[in-house]
């Protein structure tokens, strides 16, 4: 795309056009890289259709741009025992059909989320946890979970508030098995009609178009005041290149994870570009079990995995910086941990392991292996940004130290496939924490694996460590915020002392727009109308 | 020709039986779905969950058995990601893609016919030879590279038409259209344009070949002889001969063009079945797939099926012919 783009750019550029751009027009149209689904908003647990339905449904918390939660439907909450939390429900607000909210709207939500039809990814993970609902009075709500669940207001967040009254479940009587009264749930494919996907949100809908467009107006009645757009219209172009015409051609205003190849092209043709840190890290995992790992060889029988300092010399081994500079295009940051700084359970103090090949070749040589050893890097080739070539900057960079690497890619259905079948010794891959905080990547990536108690889903690597798994269950029991963030950060510093996971960077998500708009980055990589405005 | 017609319909059934198979038993080859469409959080749990929903946790042959009972009954499944008929979902896109395709084939028409015979007439003029040489970049330059410099030309720089998507709809007689309104046909324009460089080539080339072919002939001999006017022995005579292999190559492009407008579509992101294609394998959503190949064979078949009964009723020879052999 980008040998394509630069002559004609580079040949005649009306820069004395850009001044002229016209002043903004109330309609913001956003070019997506993936297009949302289904308007159901408890249909198909996924980014595109989650970041899509805040504008229509809101929940009783919210994660903001840094994914620490804030109130939106609740203007407070707290824990009022073990397994307890009380939330306090915001007053005066209305459905966009006049409706008012009510806490039995909360109640028919949350017991229709395990009832949708055909759910590809359902919701039910952040509603599992609630065996009772109690409202005491109109404006309070208190729910009684399972097991002691600090992170009940987190997973709120996720789960979209529907009208119970839209579809006839105002008697709806709360069971942890199955609620009563709740009348007939609609079917996900309702959603696509207007009257039925009736929220709080700052917008309504009012066309969805699968394939081409999906058109939002601005919801008069909504609670939170004013709303920057009077029309919103979500295209998805998949195409990058496509994505990036589309902007200079004012198509669209806004576009998703533009190439980094093309972001010369874009600032020099007048239009923005913003970047901000994304909760994802790319890391490395090694399968550290007793035998020797597939696409291991040369080592006596002996998997180097298993001892720690084979694992430090992998890490010491790897330029990051110079990852980040020459394959990433300065376009990432350098991880120390399994997530950036501030996010809940960091520290700010953790730094990405130093570049040092003479200390890694020392630490090869008193593991055992002086002459070092063979192995294989499985990566995808599709999924993350330059993953394969970021794989290949790695496998030279252990070459230095002995490790004799070459790296498999493949795409990235087949790659998670395989994955799964214990194919691999040594991988790269990412990971996305979708609650932003820490006990969710040391859960999935380091506890020891049990997936009847979906702890380490994704530690495919056998990797054990009683130590780290009593701190994160303990974190996972404790409700009060200042003390489980200090377990985590506990936690995460052993994690990454025992090289658990080894952590190469984090993603940075870039936008590209037109100059007279402004832009908040997300953590979470949503692009939300919300976060747009007019710059002055 | 009832024989011949029988026939021929006999083995478009048996070619559309053996992809269904073959359509079916390659997806397995691509990935599990469930790797791609549930959360990276999901727990056994849920995984379960999510298999039963969609009939993945049946052994394969199974859900072929499924499938194969469904499909002759007209269902060829659910859509994983839309929750709809993957035969509604793609239908829904169908009309994006037919009118991108025929307003294609329009202008493949109106470009290659009259270039293809001016240069078959006058083969050794400078304008015949520049036609067909300018026409070799027609097949020579992807289609995508072509459809990018026609977005940076004429809606980057010149910003004459829009970079992407389709206009506004307007129902005409029923159908949803585009290309009425003006707003329309400037989306249509570039999309439409970029799909059909390639055919009008091959039309230019197979109209020059056909009219110099035709020109030999000892009918066209007798019909000058006979002191007809050189413009009805165009227009009549060698219009009308070469049109024959015209016709058979646009019935197949006609069909590659609805089926495989993927490239373009992809490029101007442009909402017809070619989109929906690349989307679904993104997602691995089995039954868009399955679906939309299936569908695809039938048109093929259908198409090929019409282009030989258009050509037998075209040139007697074949009907006559074809009993014997």
């Amino acid at each position: 795309m980008k040998k394509v783009f630069r002559p004609l750019v580079f040949a005649a550029v009306p820069l004395a056009l850009m001044a002229a751009t016209p002043v903004v027009a109330a309609t913001l149209t956003i070019g997506l890289a993936l297009e949302p689904t289904s308007m159901d908003p408890h249909f198909h647990n996924l980014a595109p259709n989650n970041a899509m339905r805040q504008h229509i449904f809101e929940s009783l918390t919210q994660s903001d741009e840094n994914q620490l939660t804030q109130p939106s439907l609740a203007v407070s909450w707290e824990p009022t025992g073990d397994t307890t939390w009380e939330f306090k429900l915001r007053e005066g607000v209305t459905f966009s059909n006049g409706t008012p909210f009510t806490a039995t709207d909360v109640i028919y939500s949350i017991c229709r989320v395990p009832r949708v039809e055909g759910s590809p990814s359902s919701f039910t993970s952040f509603t599992r946890d609630i065996a009772g609902i109690e409202v005491p009075d109109e404006t309070t709500i208190v729910f009684t979970t399972r097991a002691p669940s600090p992170l009940l207001p987190t997973n709120l967040a996720s789960v979209a508030i529907l009208s119970a009254e839209a579809f006839g479940g105002e008697n709806v009587v709360f069971g942890a098995d199955g609620c009563e009264n709740a009348g007939t749930y609609p079917a996900s494919t309702d959603f696509a009609d207007p009257s039925v996907a009736v929220g709080t949100g700052p917008y309504k809908l009012v066309s969805f178009n699968p394939g081409d467009r999906i058109t939002l107006t601005r919801n008069e009645n909504y609670w939170g005041g004013d709303v920057e757009w009077e029309n919103v219209i979500l295209r998805g172009i998949p195409n990058p290149g496509a994505r990036v015409a589309a902007l200079l051609a004012e198509d669209v205003d806004v576009i998703e994870t533009p190439p980094i190849q093309d972001f010369d092209q874009i600032r020099s043709r007048g239009f923005k570009i913003e970047q901000g840190l994304s909760n994802r890290v790319i890391y490395l995992h090694v399968d550290s079990g007793e035998a020797v790992p597939p696409g291991v060889s040369g080592t006596d029988g002996r998997n180097p995995f298993a001892d720690v300092r084979v694992r430090e010399a992998i890490s010491k081994a790897i330029n990051r910086e110079a990852i980040i500079d020459r394959v990433m295009g300065g376009v990432a940051v350098a991880a120390g941990e399994l997530l950036p700084w501030p996010l809940f359970g960091t520290s700010e103090d953790a730094e990405p392991d130093a570049f040092d090949p003479d200390r890694a070749r020392e630490l090869l040589a008193e593991a055992g292996f002086p002459d070092g050893f063979s192995v294989t890097l499985f990566t995808p080739n599709d999924r993350y940004i330059n993953d394969e070539r970021v794989a290949q900057a790695v496998a030279q960079m252990l070459a230095r130290i002995g490790i004799r690497t070459s790296v498999d890619s493949m795409t990235a259905s087949t790659f998670f496939s395989r994955r799964g079948q214990g194919d691999y010794g040594f991988w790269l891959a990412g990971w996305g924490a979708a609650s932003g905080e820490m006990a969710n990547p040391l859960l999935a990536l380091t506890a020891t694996r049990d997936t009847d108690a979906g702890t380490g889903l994704t530690n495919l690597q056998n990797y054990s460590n009683p130590e780290l798994d009593a701190l994160i269950a303990e974190a996972r029991r404790t409700v009060d915020d200042d003390a489980r963030r200090a377990i985590l950060q506990r936690a995460s510093k052993i994690a990454m002392d025992d090289y658990a996971t080894i952590p190469l960077h984090f993603e940075v998500t870039p936008w590209a727009f037109k100059p007279n708009l402004s832009l908040t980055p997300r953590v979470d990589q949503y692009t939300l109308a919300m976060g747009i405005t007019a710059a002055n | 020709m009832l024989v011949y017609l029988i026939r021929r319909i006999g083995q478009s059934i048996l070619v559309v039986a053996v992809m269904a198979t073959l359509v079916f038993l390659s997806i397995y080859a691509i990935g599990n779905p469930i790797d791609i469409l549930a959360s990276q959080d999901a727990d056994q749990q849920e995984l379960d969950a999510i298999a039963r929903r969609l009939g993945l946790d049946r052994p394969m042959y199974e859900q072929f058995g499924i499938f194969v009972w469904n499909a002759l009954q007209g269902d060829l499944g659910r859509s994983f990601v839309y929750a709809r008929p993957a035969v509604e979902v793609i239908l829904e896109r169908m009309p994006a893609t037919l009118e991108l395709a025929f307003v294609a084939l329009v202008f493949s028409i109106l470009i290659g016919v009259p270039l293809g015979v001016i240069a078959g007439l006058k083969p050794d003029s400078f304008l015949g030879r520049s036609i067909m040489s300018t026409s070799i970049l027609g097949f020579s330059l992807p289609n995508f590279w072509i459809g990018l410099m026609f977005i940076l030309l004429f809606a980057v720089q010149l910003r004459w038409l829009p970079a992407s998507g389709r206009g506004p709809v307007t129902e005409v007689l029923g159908l949803p259209l585009t290309f009425v309104t003006w707003e329309g046909l400037r989306h249509l324009i570039l999309p439409a344009v970029t799909l059909s460089l390639y055919k009008a080539s091959l039309v230019i080339r197979i109209a020059q070949a056909g009219t110099r072919d035709v020109m030999l002939q000892d009918y066209i001999r007798f019909a000058r002889a006979k002191g007809l006017s050189h413009q009805r022995i165009v227009f009549v005579h060698v219009l009308k001969n070469m049109m024959i292999p015209v016709v058979t190559v646009l019935g197949l492009e006609l069909g590659s063009m609805i089926a495989f407008a993927v490239v373009t579509e992809s490029v101007f992101a442009y909402p017809g079945m070619g989109k929906l294609l690349i989307d679904s394998i993104n997602r691995l959503d089995r039954p868009v797939i399955v679906a939309y190949l299936m569908m695809t064979v039938v048109i093929f078949v259908i198409i090929n099926l019409v282009v030989d009964l258009l050509y037998a009723a075209i040139d007697p020879r074949v009907r006559l012919s074809e009993p014997k052999g």
